[in-house]
C-alpha cells in the first residue's frame, strides 16, 4: 500500500507544502539570516554579523519591552490560571445553571483583541476620569489595564480546560476519599490537584505562550504610551520593523531573539510541568 | 442532624448560585457598556461611560450610521466573512489531506514534514512579520485571494498536528478494505476517510475561523492598504492624530461583537468542546 500511494503524494502533500513553504519556511529561513544584515529591502542587504543583535541588547526600548512581558506574562499566568480554576471547582459542583455560568465565562475568549483592547480603554478611562487620570497617565495603568483584560479574556478558556480535567477523574477516587473521612481541602490538594496537573500542564503553556505573544491588545489599548513604557515585545519588534527606516535589520535580530524566549520558556514549562504529573 | 447539614447544603448551594450570578453580571458588564454608549452623543462617552444615555445624549442610531459610511463597515464585513470562509476551506481540505498522507505513508521525509509542521507553531508571527510579507509581495499574494495562501501556510501546523492525532486513532482495516475493493488512495480518503474525520473536521474548523475572523496584523500588513477587515477597520478609525470619533468607535464595536455572539450562541456546544479539545491535543 506504501508503495503505491507514493506517487500522490503531489496530489495530497504539495498543496500544503508550498503554501507552508511560501508563508513560512522560506521567510524564517530569511528572516535569521537577514538578522545578521543591514538591509531596508532585502535584496541589499549586506552582512554586518552580530551587530544587529548588539544594538538590540543595547536598546532601551528593548529591555524595557523584554521585561515588561516578563512581568506580564508571570502576573497574568498566575491570577488568570487561579480564577480560571477556582471557576472550574464552582462550576463542576452540583447546582442550577451551570451551563449557562460557562457559557458566559467563556464568551469574551471569542471577541477579537483589538476589539477587547477598545471595549477596556473605554472602562477604564471612566474609572480613572473622576481622579482626573487616563490609561496612560502612568505606565502601572497600562500595566494592569493588560492583566485585566488579559484576565477577562482568558479566564473562560482555561476554566473550561480545568472542567474538562476535573470531570475526568474517576468517581470512585472521589468516594474512596470521602469513605476514608478526608474533607473536602484534603481532597483538593490530595486529589483533584495531583489529578488535574495535565490541565494545568496545557493551561499554564497557553497563558504563558500567548501573554508572550500578545500584540493586539497592547496596540489597542495602549499603544505603549506613555513614551512606549508599556510596549510588549510583540511590539516593540512591529515598532522597530515599521517605526523608522533603515532598522529593519535590528528589528529581525530582535525577533529571533524573541523566537528563541518563547521557545525556551514552553520547553522548560512543559518539562517542569509534564514531572509532576501522574498516571490516572 | 442530617437534616440540618442538608439545610446547610442548601443553603451553601444558594449563596454559590447567587455569587456566580454576580460573576457573571461583572463578565458580560464591559460588553453592556459598550453597547449603551453606543447610543449616546460622541462627546458624552470617554469622561462619563457608566452613565445610561438620557434625552440630552441619546443620538439614536447617529452613531451606527457615521461609523458605517467612516470605516466603510459592509465591506469590511464582506472581507473579514470571505476571506474566513475560502482559508478555512482550503486548509480543512489541504491539511486534512496531508495529514492523513504523512501519517500513513512512512518516511523519513513525511515525518521531517510532521515535525516541521509542530514546531511552526510555536514560532511568534514577528519572527517571520517582514520577510512573509516580502515574498508574499513578490509572489503577488498580497491581495484577498493571495491571502489564502498564505493562510493555508500559517494554518498548516495546528491543523494537520490535529488530523494527524485524530487518523492516528482510525483503525487501518476500514483503509484497506476500500483498497481491497479496487479504490485509489483518492477516493479512499473522500469516501472513507473523510466522513469518520468530521468530529475533528468540527475542531479544527473553529479553531481557524476564530483565528482568522479576529486576525488584525497580518490581514493589515498584506492587504490592508486596498482592503480592510474588520478589526484593521476598527483599527483604522482609531486614526494617526489620537482623536477618535467615540460615538462611531462604540457602534463599530458593537457590530464587531454581533456576528461573534451569533455564531457563538449558534453553536456554543461545538465551540467549547473543539477548543478544549483543541487546546488539549495541541
Amino acid at each position: 500500500m506504501v508503495r503505491q500511494n507514493k506517487k500522490y503524494f503531489p496530489i495530497f502533500v504539495l498543496p500544503t507544502l508550498i503554501a507552508f513553504t511560501v508563508a513560512f519556511f522560506i521567510p524564517f529561513l530569511l528572516g535569521i539570516v537577514l538578522s545578521f544584515t543591514k538591509f531596508t529591502t532585502v535584496i541589499d542587504a549586506q552582512w554586518v554579523g552580530l551587530r544587529n543583535y548588539m544594538e538590540a541588547f543595547s536598546s532601551k526600548e528593548f529591555t524595557n519591552a523584554l521585561w515588561f512581558t516578563v512581568k506580564f506574562a508571570i502576573v497574568s499566568v498566575i491570577t488568570v490560571n487561579v480564577f480560571a480554576f477556582l471557576l472550574a471547582l464552582l462550576l463542576t459542583r452540583k447546582i442550577k445553571g451551570t451551563n449557562l455560568f460557562r457559557t458566559v465565562f467563556f464568551m469574551p475568549n471569542l471577541i477579537g483583541g483589538i476589539v477587547l483592547g477598545y471595549i477596556w480603554q473605554l472602562i477604564l478611562n471612566g474609572i480613572l476620569f473622576p481622579f482626573g487620570m487616563t490609561l496612560t497617565f502612568k505606565p502601572e495603568f497600562g500595566f494592569w489595564g493588560l492583566v485585566i483584560l488579559m484576565n477577562w479574556q482568558m479566564i473562560g478558556y482555561m476554566m473550561v480546560i480545568y472542567i474538562a480535567g476535573i470531570q475526568n477523574i474517576p468517581k470512585d477516587v472521589m468516594e474512596a476519599a470521602k469513605i476514608d473521612g478526608a474533607d473536602r481541602f484534603q481532597i483538593l490538594r490530595k486529589i483533584t490537584i495531583p489529578l488535574v496537573m495535565p490541565s494545568v500542564t496545557i493551561c499554564l503553556f497557553l497563558t504563558m505562550s500567548n501573554s508572550f505573544k500578545l500584540f493586539d491588545q497592547n496596540l489597542a489599548l495602549t499603544a505603549g504610551a506613555p513614551s512606549r513604557k508599556t510596549t510588549m515585545l510583540a511590539l516593540d519588534i512591529y515598532n522597530t520593523f515599521y517605526g523608522s527606516v533603515g532598522s529593519e535589520g535590528i528589528g529581525q535580530a530582535k525577533a529571533v531573539v524573541f523566537t528563541l524566549i518563547v521557545a525556551l520558556v514552553a520547553v522548560i514549562q512543559l518539562n517542569l510541568t509534564r514531572k509532576r504529573e501522574v498516571e490516572n | 442532624m442530617e437534616a440540618r447539614s442538608q439545610n446547610h447544603k442548601k443553603i451553601g448551594s444558594v449563596m454559590l448560585f447567587i455569587l456566580l450570578t454576580v460573576l457573571s453580571i461583572l463578565f458580560l458588564s464591559p460588553i453592556f457598556i459598550v453597547l449603551m454608549n453606543s447610543f449616546k452623543g460622541k462627546f458624552f462617552i470617554s469622561e462619563t461611560p457608566f452613565k445610561l444615555p438620557n434625552s440630552e445624549t441619546f443620538v439614536g442610531l447617529d452613531n451606527y450610521l457615521s461609523g458605517i459610511e467612516k470605516t466603510k463597515f459592509l465591506h469590511a464585513a464582506g472581507w473579514s466573512l470571505f476571506i474566513t470562509l475560502s482559508s478555512v476551506t482550503a486548509i480543512l481540505l489541504f491539511t486534512s489531506m496531508t495529514a492523513w498522507f504523512i501519517t500513513r505513508v512512512k518516511n523519513k521525509f513525511n515525518s521531517m514534514l510532521y515535525y516541521i509542521f509542530t514546531l511552526s507553531m510555536i514560532v511568534p508571527f514577528q519572527m517571520v512579520m517582514f520577510t512573509m510579507t516580502k515574498v508574499a509581495n513578490v509572489l503577488h499574494l498580497d491581495n484577498p485571494v493571495g491571502i489564502i495562501v498564505i493562510y493555508l501556510g500559517f494554518g498548516t501546523g495546528l491543523s494537520v498536528f490535529m488530523f494527524s492525532g485524530f487518523v492516528k486513532s482510525i483503525p487501518l482495516e476500514l483503509e484497506e478494505a476500500s483498497m481491497i475493493d479496487g479504490c485509489g488512495p483518492i477516493k479512499t480518503f473522500f469516501l472513507v476517510v473523510m466522513p469518520v474525520l468530521k468530529p475533528i473536521t468540527v475542531t479544527v474548523a473553529i479553531l481557524n475561523s476564530m483565528w482568522i475572523w479576529n486576525d488584525y496584523l497580518l490581514p493589515y500588513l498584506l492587504i490592508g492598504m486596498d482592503y480592510k477587515t474588520i478589526p484593521i477597520a476598527i483599527q483604522y478609525l482609531k486614526g494617526g492624530y489620537g482623536s477618535i470619533d467615540m460615538g462611531a468607535m462604540m457602534a463599530m464595536l458593537v457590530l464587531a461583537i454581533i456576528p461573534i455572539v451569533v455564531f457563538y450562541i449558534t453553536c456554543q456546544k461545538y465551540i467549547i468542546e473543539g477548543v478544549v479539545a483543541g487546546a488539549v491535543k495541541g
